[in-house]
């Protein structure tokens, strides 16, 4: 029939595009840093295969040493994240009267739209030595000389909280949203505290959204490169400055991509594992909005 | 009663002085980033001499503004060049993956679309360092196998529009995609049964109803495109995007208030735009 043929063309021609960008852009090359990962060079244009690049990697203390506080700072700022975004996240969903919500949301979300960079440039005008905190705690008198904010572990903290909370706010005010206040209501009717009301009741209508909101969180921080640097300056021991340490700098893209394997074998295990106890699939967090 | 909200009034008040703190955390560097390109001083930091517009404007040493920085503006340029193009790029993409998702039937349909998601849980500097790697191993094959020298595998602006289309089609997907979803199907159907072609169809019906889903999508690539920093790192070559360039100057020649011009410039733009967005996907609701 001419339909179904007409219907089969327009299947494969749909079909095509999508192949090929998942094909070329993100499955080949994912091999190829694989394939690297495990070639050796012995020599100009020499090459032997194995684990060696994985062996070096375990055998050089500063190098999983990065790998374990990049993955322990990013779970500490994925936490900071949620504690300081569900209230805000609850506030515009649930709380702010219906003409303010969206003026609300909207002023949230501004800063999402500006560049990462210039919003690490505000902080470091605002924490460095001759910043304003530091001019400000002079000029009150609290102290003497100029005080230096910057490259250190809260600083970098704090600046990647500010960074991806606004990610943890968006999926989450999208649940609560859906959620109707006569839960809450029924929750009191039943002789429940606040806290268990929290507990009980919001916070479990409230899962798909934190899973989503940590899922991303936690993908950026892990991933992310500029306000670990420029707020932590040279030692601020971020495993994706390793990795692109080993591929600029050194040239030595070997064990560049053996880090860049590891990281993304890492952060997937981490979300694998986030979506495997809490219950949820990638598709219906991330792909939510 | 709002039962959802604290009932005794203290505690509503700690609420709102909680989300006032938080609004001012949220634009303490937006504004302190913002006010320095208006100081007259040669360092971006107190005390404050007196407003001037020369951080834009001037065209004399040492002063040298924005708009007559040649570097900055190139920077600017390719960012507008890259930004177009991969915009352009990730909208066309993500309208066929809108319409194989949302419209067609196949085996592994999960699966594929699980694949399309994959993009945007892959760290930034990873999509940037396979690219890379995978481009180059290709050049270098064609290179020893024919002696063909495809300098556009090299790092530079392809690769760089490579990169940030890699993962921006999974968001125009995603847009695109919600607002198909929405459409109701028996639109298609009267048009068809009028005597209308498909193509027609999808002309004058299905296409504009995804207007400003299009649209929004365009622009909200565009603006993550412009502000992309670390996959666009891995894979610039000597054509930088403006981020690149800011980033070199701001490391290597250290802050001067040239950089405050450049970023209170890029919070206007980028919030000019991403209001239009908003607007355009309002009034057509």
């Amino acid at each position: 029939m001419a339909r179904t043929d007409i219907g089969k063309l327009s299947l494969i021609l749909l079909f095509a595009p999508f192949a090929l960008w998942i094909a070329l852009l993100i499955i080949l090359p994912q091999l190829g840093i694989g394939y690297i990962s495990l070639r050796e060079k012995v020599g100009p244009g020499e090459y032997t295969f194995g684990f060696a690049n994985y062996i070096a990697f375990l055998s050089e203390p500063i190098y999983w040493n990065t790998l374990l506080r990049t993955a322990w700072m990013s779970i500490l700022v994925t936490a900071m994240a949620l504690a300081v975004g569900f209230p805000v996240a609850y506030y515009i969903a649930k709380i702010a009267h219906r003409r303010s919500r969206a003026a609300l949301f909207l002023m949230c979300l501004i800063p999402l739209w500006v560049s990462d960079l210039v919003r690490a440039f505000g902080w470091i005008v605002i924490l460095r030595e001759t910043g304003l905190v530091s001019s400000f705690l002079q000029k009150i008198g609290l102290v003497s000389g100029p005080v230096e904010l910057l490259y250190n572990d809260a600083t970098v903290v704090m600046g990647l909280v500010y960074t991806v909370v606004l990610f943890m706010i968006v999926p989450l005010v999208s649940t609560l949203d859906g959620m109707d206040n006569s839960l809450i209501e029924a929750g009191y009717n039943l002789g429940g505290s606040r806290f268990t009301v929290f507990r009980r009741i919001v916070v479990p209508y409230a899962m798909p959204g934190i899973v989503a909101g940590c899922i991303i969180v936690f993908m950026l921080t892990a991933g992310s490169y500029l306000t670990p640097i420029l707020l932590g300056g040279k030692n601020s021991m971020w495993f994706t400055e390793q990795i692109y340490e080993q591929f600029v700098t050194r040239y030595n893209w070997e064990s560049g991509a053996t880090f860049g394997v590891l990281l993304l074998v890492f952060t997937s295990f981490v979300v694998w594992l986030g979506l495997r106890l809490t219950g949820q699939s990638l598709a219906s967090t991330v792909a939510k909005d | 009663m709002n039962v959802a909200a604290p009932q005794s009034p203290f505690l509503q008040w700690l609420y709102r002085g909680y989300m006032l703190a938080f609004l001012l955390y949220l634009a303490a560097p937006l504004f302190a980033a913002g006010m320095f390109a208006f100081n007259d001083s040669m360092f971006p930091a107190l005390p404050w001499n007196g407003f001037t517009l020369d951080w834009f404007f001037s065209s004399t040493e040492p002063k040298i503004g924005m708009f007559h920085d040649r570097r900055l503006l190139r920077g600017l340029q390719n960012s507008l060049y890259i930004g177009v193009i991969v915009s352009a790029l990730a909208v066309a993409a993500g309208t066929c993956n809108a319409f194989l998702f949302e419209r067609k039937q196949f085996p592994a349909k999960n699966f594929f679309y699980i694949l399309m998601i994959v993009p945007l849980v892959i760290p930034g500097v990873i999509l940037g360092i396979s690219i890379l790697v995978f481009a180059s191993m290709i050049a270098n094959g064609l290179e020893e196998a024919f002696g063909i020298e495809w300098d556009f595998l090299r790092p530079g602006l392809f690769l760089v529009i490579l990169g940030q289309f890699s993962f921006l089609t999974t968001i125009t997907s995603l847009v695109i995609a919600a607002r198909l979803r929405k459409f109701d199907i028996s639109l298609e159907e009267a048009a068809l049964n009028l005597g209308a072609t498909r193509l027609r169809v999808l002309m004058t019906v299905t296409l504009p109803y995804l207007m400003p889903a299009l649209f929004s999508a365009f622009v909200v690539a565009f603006l993550v495109s412009f502000e992309n920093f670390n996959t666009t790192l891995m894979l610039v070559g000597s054509d930088a995007p403006l981020t690149i360039t800011m980033y070199d100057r701001m490391v290597k020649v250290g802050s001067t208030p040239v950089l405050n011009a450049v970023s209170f410039f890029l919070m206007v733009g980028s919030g000019a735009l991403a209001l239009l967005s908003v607007v355009v996907q309002r009034g057509k609701e």
